[in-house]
């Protein structure tokens, strides 16, 4: 009996497995905005040396020259 | 100080902005738009089209984020740019028992987490600028933004920090925060968006199982195959390609079904057809041994229709959306006035009759009678015109006017859904619910096809009987199959969803083809006035006599509310004592010692202040063109003229006169007043006559239904006054600097600056209803040459493994190749 006998529904199995795993990525929320992690990736953390502003509330610089 | 040192530090973004057209030859740093000259400061490296783009500028500087530019500029985004807007408001009511309930959860940890609506969200580097806000506040954990519905989901420590803070934060960086409503929908749609995905990936897997052991058995048709092996490839083909038609393929039966029961012709229908035939045969042949089965075309046929639908519904999106933002329009929490108490409460929980307190700076939330206090109101929401009004006691006011200048309380008459607002958004929700006007040109086709092609096979079974019952019936059955029309469903979502992607590189935003469809012939097209065909903001335009001067008008008109000081307003930190606003008169105040009046001739004749003849003289001549002429007086004496107003874009002129070339009925339709309308139509060399000024909200709606049908009807607007007019209109045109209500509830949206993106609109539509033609015309040409084949008896599962997917093939080819916007530019 030729091997593709076994070869074949291997093949399948395995292909099954990868469309569950995409099923279950799917229902996890993962596929949900395809949009927004593509640039997230694009975008350096450290791009920034982040000043928090002195006060909260503090809404406008305010230029004092 | 802090900010002016930043300010030299920084790259200067002007030099690196793409556009730099405008009065000066000068684009705003923030937004890119053309600077006026009367915002231009001397020797400043970085420009503002405004006072709010310049907060805002200073505020990301400020705040160590000049990276925000860089990352616009790199990742495309500053050609959707729009000007920055900032509601100054406190967000308190964020912080509300009751907001907590309703829109807030709780974590066990204790921390809180809750999503909120962001309006002037516009591309990447908003994310990235958004997402720091966990460095600039303490206490927010985290801050993931969703960039194509503008929803920031947020999580923070309620010890360290409130949800007003960082909605504050937010405003500083020019992002209007909004409650997340109707959060029941958007978990709905997010679920259908999950099973429309997992449809595709389950199609496209089989699809590629089903091809790989198809190629196997076409080998084997030319080198032989060993029969087990042979058996076993078909029963893998059936196997996977009847999971296929089952599973994901069942949502075109679904579709058949719908349309049948409805007893309309749909596209789906005949699919449904070719895809049952197929699958049946398939499977009797593959029991009997023969060639004869389908499965490889039939999943194909699955995977790239889900492709072409998906591609479909993503653009009719936009319209659902639209909704949920304009609702964002009036606040969700208000202060109710029980004797000497406030509470904070739900919009909802309020009954007509109660007292609602509504600080300046803020939207009324009901329409009602003002019972205490007296103001001026935005009502621009609905109205269009950019002037406010004074209330008094007594007056009506609506949900969603502004409160400007000081303190009111309206006693509640309609809330939510019965307000006048409530009912332009239901309009709206309406209208985009219901079904589109037009039906695609493929569904057109679609019951003739099914027709033709049932006929057709029952000819072919007549003209072949003489060979024998089974020759007959097989090739009546391969002619269903084979004309299947794969190719016919493909061609015109192919065809209008590579334009819409190109045209989204041009900045013209498109939500489905219908309205590309919609613009190829001629028709009427309104054209709103503020904001459309002008400018659309009140900014100084002029300015004349002594400069320094400016930073003293500044200092005193950043104490006032009223939108005219909004403009001249500067946010500098000068002492200034002795304040009196006038209202109807203007403003008066001590800056720097000196005692300075502005406003109208009638203040300065009232304060004893004199008026040279050439401020009378350029005042009357400021008037005369349209703007609003503002004295400046120091001391005894007017010393200075800033000129105020709204201008045309500096490519209306021309576009109006191109789209009329081009056949288009162009009118004004707005909802100022009517002597500005007819001398804005005037400068635009149209027919004041058919241009019509003070038109309401739902007067608008009448307008457009009063032209003829037959008759496209185009609405270009800007407002959320326009807003149900470019729903109810066959094609709604939201342009650049708009409210983003009315953006989602249009159908295009251009982002690009001024008028002149709307010809290039026109003329793309024109080419990709021609490139849907051509696609039509190639489909069903080869759906003749199947025909004809079929009849012939020569179609055998190889050729139809070939024709079916170069049918398709060819369809894409000519898609993408199509040139719907690229040659554009000349």
């Amino acid at each position: 009996m030729s091997v593709i006998f076994i070869v074949l529904p291997l093949a399948l199995v395995l292909a099954a497995f990868a469309v569950w795993a995409f099923i279950w990525a799917v229902r996890t929320g993962q596929m949900d905005d395809t949009q927004t992690p593509g640039v997230r990736l694009l975008l350096d953390d450290d791009d920034a040396e982040v000043r928090r502003p002195v006060a909260p509330d503090d809404d406008a610089p305010t230029p004092s020259s | 100080m802090k900010a002016r040192a930043q300010l030299t530090m920084a790259p200067d973004p002007s030099t690196t902005l793409p556009r730099s057209e405008g009065v000066e030859g000068v684009a705003c740093a923030h937004c890119s738009l053309p600077v006026p000259r009367g915002m231009f400061r001397e020797g400043e490296d970085a420009q503002y089209c405004c006072e709010s783009c310049r907060a805002v500028a200073e505020m990301i500087r400020g705040c160590g984020l000049d990276a925000f530019y860089r990352l616009r500029e790199a990742t495309g985004g500053t050609e959707d740019a729009r000007p920055a807007s900032r509601a100054g408001r406190a967000f308190e009511e964020l912080d509300a028992d009751s907001f907590r309930e309703l829109y807030c959860t709780e974590e066990p940890d204790g921390m809180r987490s809750c999503e909120l609506q962001l309006e002037g969200v516009h591309c990447a580097a908003c994310v990235w600028l958004v997402e720091r806000l966990p460095e600039l506040t303490r206490g927010v954990l985290s801050a993931r933004l969703e960039l194509g519905r503008a929803l920031v989901r947020l999580r923070w420590n309620p010890e360290q920090t409130t949800l007003s803070e960082i909605a504050r934060r937010l405003d500083g960086f020019g992002y209007i925060a909004h409650p997340a409503r109707a959060a029941g929908a958007r978990a709905a749609r997010r679920l259908e968006d999950r099973r429309a995905l997992i449809r595709i990936g389950v199609a496209g897997a089989c699809m590629g199982n089903v091809m790989l052991v198809s190629i196997a058995l076409y080998a084997g048709l030319f080198e032989g195959i060993e029969d087990s092996v042979r058996m076993l490839f078909h029963w893998v083909s059936v196997l996977v390609g009847i999971l296929a038609i089952a599973w994901p393929g069942s949502v075109f039966f679904r579709g058949a079904l719908a349309s049948a029961r409805r007893g309309a012709w749909h596209l789906d229908q005949p699919i449904a057809l070719g895809l049952s035939v197929g699958a049946v045969t398939g499977l009797i042949n593959a029991v009997r041994g023969s060639d004869d089965i389908y499965f490889d075309s039939l999943t194909m046929l699955v995977f790239l229709l889900l492709i072409g639908r998906w591609a479909r519904v993503r653009h009719q999106r936009g319209a659902v959306d639209s909704v949920e933002l304009l609702y964002a329009f009036t606040p969700r929490m208000v202060r109710v006035v029980e004797g000497e108490d406030r509470r904070s409460v739900p919009v909802e929980s309020v009954v007509p009759g109660s007292l609602v307190a509504v600080e300046p700076g803020e939207s009324i939330p009901v329409d009602g009678v003002v019972c205490d206090g007296s103001s001026s109101v935005d009502a621009s929401i609905l109205t269009g015109e950019a002037a406010p009004v004074r209330v008094e006691t007594g007056a009506s006011v609506t949900a969603g006017a502004v409160n400007i200048a000081s303190p009111i309380v309206v006693r509640a008459e309609a809330i939510g859904a019965e307000t006048r607002v409530g009912q332009i958004m239901r309009t709206i929700e309406r209208l985009a619910s219901g079904p589109t006007p037009i039906i695609g040109a493929a569904d057109r086709l679609a019951g003739w096809f099914v027709g033709t092609v049932l006929l057709l096979s029952g000819a072919c079974f007549g003209v072949w009987l003489h060979a024998g019952l089974e020759v007959a019936a097989s090739h009546a059955i391969a002619l269903l199959i084979i004309t299947c029309p794969c190719a016919l469903a493909l061609s015109t979502p192919l065809a209008t969803t590579v334009a819409i992607g190109r045209a989204a590189r041009r900045g013209l935003l498109v939500k489905g083809g219908d309205a590309l469809e919609s613009l190829a012939g001629g028709g009427v097209m309104f054209l709103d006035k503020t904001g459309t065909v002008t400018v659309g903001r009140f900014a100084l335009r002029d300015w004349t006599g002594d400069e320094a001067l400016r930073p003293l008008v500044g200092a005193l008109e950043t104490r006032s509310k009223h939108p005219i000081a909004r403009a001249l307003a500067t946010d500098d930190e000068m002492p200034v004592d002795d304040i009196e606003e006038r209202p109807g008169l203007g403003i008066t105040g001590i800056v720097d010692g000196q005692r300075l009046a502005l406003g109208s001739p009638a203040l300065m004749q009232h304060l004893g202040v004199e008026i040279p003849d050439w401020a009378t003289e350029a005042s009357d001549q400021a008037a005369a063109s349209g703007r609003t002429p503002v004295l400046i007086g120091v001391e005894e004496r007017v010393e200075a003229l800033a000129e105020l107003g709204d201008e045309l874009k500096s490519d209306a002129p021309e576009t109006v006169r191109a789209l009329a070339e081009r056949g288009w009925d162009v009118r004004l339709l707005s909802g100022d007043a009517p002597g500005v309308v007819a001398d804005t139509a005037r400068r635009l060399d149209l027919d004041a006559a058919n241009s019509l000024g003070g038109v309401s909200p739902e007067q608008k709606l009448d307008v457009i239904d009063s032209v003829a049908s037959g008759a496209t009807r185009v609405m270009v607007g800007d407002g959320v006054n326009d807003a149900a007019a470019l729903a109810r209109a066959d094609v709604g045109i939201g342009v650049r600097g708009g409210a983003e209500a009315c953006l989602s509830a249009s159908d295009v949206y251009i982002s690009a600056d001024g008028l002149g993106p709307l010809l290039t609109l026109v003329d793309g539509a024109k080419r990709t209803v021609r490139s849907i033609r051509l696609n039509l015309g190639v489909s069903l040409a080869y759906n003749s040459v199947a025909a004809v084949l079929a009849f012939a008896g020569l179609v055998s599962p190889l050729l139809g493994a070939v024709l079916m997917p170069l049918s398709s093939i060819t369809v894409v080819a000519l898609s993408v190749r199509a040139r719907t916007f690229q040659e554009a530019d000349s």
